[in-house]
């Protein structure tokens, strides 16, 4: 661009410049741009550890760097590695067998998000609509979340063993780390609407319930969309935890349990199934994510 | 004082000795409005002016039913003010326009037309409609951030009118808008009263010049505590226009307006 094509009036406001990248590209190049940076560093420090013999000398005290030995970090190749090379003894493949239990567990985190998702926004409603019952509940729900899921994952495992329905104790534990910010963010959603667009409702002599639909809810949607974000991920981690005490055979929780045992003998495979968790985290993110664009599409989109 | 214009038909809204108090939260008691008395007909065109505080929004909330009076009543054809909301005869517009963002412009037209149970094709006629007479039929489809103010809030007149209320309650409408817009505002908002017929219109201003322009009277209120000063008869001769505002009453009714505004006695050109 010459001097002469270009606007006036360029300092500090946006000007388009023809072959500007979309922020869709840009956002792709800026993500595989942090994942290059990461790998070189943990290449680096590893490089750079071993070259010094895993100790460091600082002014007199020696730092011990064997944290960025083989054993302990694994190189990124042998991570990879480990993905195409049996699971067990003449098994299948770890992709494979990774992916059959990330399905699982996705499952059941699917699950367990939609009935934290469905409880969380009917304890909002009910909240949104009674200050009594918001008084009276509202410390509980906030109390439930400080009880380390691990004491209860093995009780809700025993209940649901008893009730016959131990399939769903996996779900039910994810449901409890996910209801609670669906409730919190919907409660404050439906709760500030403004003042005008209240009494243009009761100059309509509408009732709660036209309110709550035509009003409330859709106000409330982008903080429901907040919270189903955090309860997405939540969820997954809730799947995982408890799938631990649940004495059931599948899942990536069960993968990471087997998988730590053997961590002396072979780390790259521990660091795989992280990475497949956390692959499956994001995931399942991204869906509620592409769920919000299709559905909140009056605001002026935000990237993901 | 002069008295009000005589009013030979039974008033549409009759207000007797209207008193509204507040309690602030820090327990002291405001005394917004005091001893209101007022009727207006059937079909008349009402200006409320007055300075910040005069309580004439608060009045107009008490007339639409969105806050209860203190003491006094509110009469709108026979029925309490509560009983004529639930009839669904108010239309309010707010100083915001107010249209919600998720929807449409069509399906923000629609909105009362929802509530009030039409059916769908009844709904869509009516807000076609409205959308034509305030001339925003191309913009239907669109949200409401991406039309400007002016646009916004002829939307929320749209609304108002949708379902044909007897009475258009209108708190400072154009209070957010730049003065050209704002003139040109005031020409839709003639014509499209004139193509409701027989509307009844409440308009809350601060504009002198618009009051007067607008109304078959003007009601001038003083404030702490709110009460009526005068009510000024506007006697100019409809269909009104730009050369309305050029005429020698004009003049001469804007500056009754001001100088009641002022506690001052009627008469004599003082300019602002």
């Amino acid at each position: 661009m010459t001097a002469a094509t270009r606007p006036a009036l360029d300092s500090g406001l946006p000007t388009v410049r023809p072959a500007r990248l979309s922020t869709g590209t840009r956002t792709v190049l800026t993500a595989v741009l942090i994942v290059v940076c990461l790998c070189m560093l943990w290449e680096g420090l590893k490089a750079f550890s071993e070259s010094v013999g895993y100790a460091l000398d600082v002014g007199g005290t020696t730092v011990d760097l064997t944290l960025f030995n083989d054993a302990q970090l694994p190189h990124l190749s042998a991570i990879v590695g480990a993905f195409g090379e049996p699971s067990q003894r003449g098994g299948a493949p770890l992709y494979a067998m990774l992916f059959e239990n990330a399905l699982y567990t996705f499952w059941a985190a699917l699950r367990g998000f939609a009935i934290g998702g469905v409880v969380g926004f009917a304890l909002a409603v009910l909240f949104a609509h009674s200050r009594l019952l918001q008084r009276g509940l509202l410390p509980y729900v906030v109390a439930s979340q400080t009880v380390p899921i691990l004491a209860i994952a093995p009780m809700v495992v025993i209940w649901m063993g008893r009730a016959g329905a131990l399939e769903w104790s996996v779900p039910i534990i994810a449901a409890y780390l996910t209801f609670f910010p669906v409730t919190i963010y919907t409660l404050r959603g439906l709760t500030s609407v403004p003042a005008t667009a209240l009494e243009l409702m009761h100059s309509y002599a509408a009732g709660w319930w036209a309110i709550l639909i035509r009003l409330r809810i859709p106000n409330a949607m982008p903080q429901i969309f907040t919270a189903l974000k955090i309860s997405a991920t939540a969820s997954v981690v809730g799947a995982i935890i408890g799938e631990l005490p649940s004495g059931i055979q599948n899942g990536l929780g069960i993968a990471i349990l087997n998988f730590s045992r053997y961590y002396n003998q072979s780390p790259p495979r521990l660091f795989a199934t992280i990475l497949a968790a956390g692959a499956l985290g994001i995931f399942f993110f991204v869906i509620v994510a592409l769920a919000e664009r299709a559905i909140v599409r009056w605001r002026v989109q935000e990237s993901l | 004082m002069t008295p009000s214009s005589i009013v030979t038909a039974a008033p549409i809204i009759a207000i007797k000795n209207l008193s509204k108090t507040f309690r602030t939260a820090d327990g002291a008691d405001v005394h917004a409005l005091d001893s209101i008395n007022l009727d207006i007909a059937d079909g008349e065109f009402i200006a409320l002016i007055g300075p910040s505080g005069c309580g004439k929004s608060t009045l107009l909330r008490m007339v639409a039913d969105l806050i209860p009076p203190s003491t006094g009543t509110i009469t709108v054809s026979g029925k309490t003010a509560e009983k004529a909301r639930k009839d669904r005869d108010y239309g309010f517009v707010f100083q915001s326009a107010t249209l919600y963002e998720w929807r449409t412009v069509i399906k923000n037209v629609e909105l009362p037309l929802e509530i009030m149970g039409y059916s769908k094709d009844e709904r869509r006629a009516r807000a076609r409609a409205m959308l034509s007479l305030v001339e925003l039929s191309e913009f239907e489809d669109k949200y409401p951030w991406q039309l400007s103010g002016g646009m916004q809030q002829r939307v929320s007149i749209a609304r108002a009118l949708a379902f044909e209320p007897r009475i258009l309650l209108m708190d400072e409408p154009f209070g957010a808008l730049d003065e050209m817009t704002r003139e040109r505002m005031n020409n839709e908002l003639l014509r499209i009263w004139g193509a409701m017929q027989g509307m009844t219109v409440i308009f809350v201003t601060h504009s002198i010049a618009e009051a007067v322009y607008l109304s078959s009277r003007v009601v001038v209120m003083s404030p702490r505590p709110g009460r009526i000063a005068e009510i000024i008869d506007i006697d100019l001769p409809r269909p009104r226009g730009t050369e309305t505002r050029d005429l020698e009453r004009f003049f001469h009714l804007t500056s009754r307006v001001r100088h009641a505004l002022r506690g001052g006695v009627s008469g004599g050109g003082m300019n602002e």
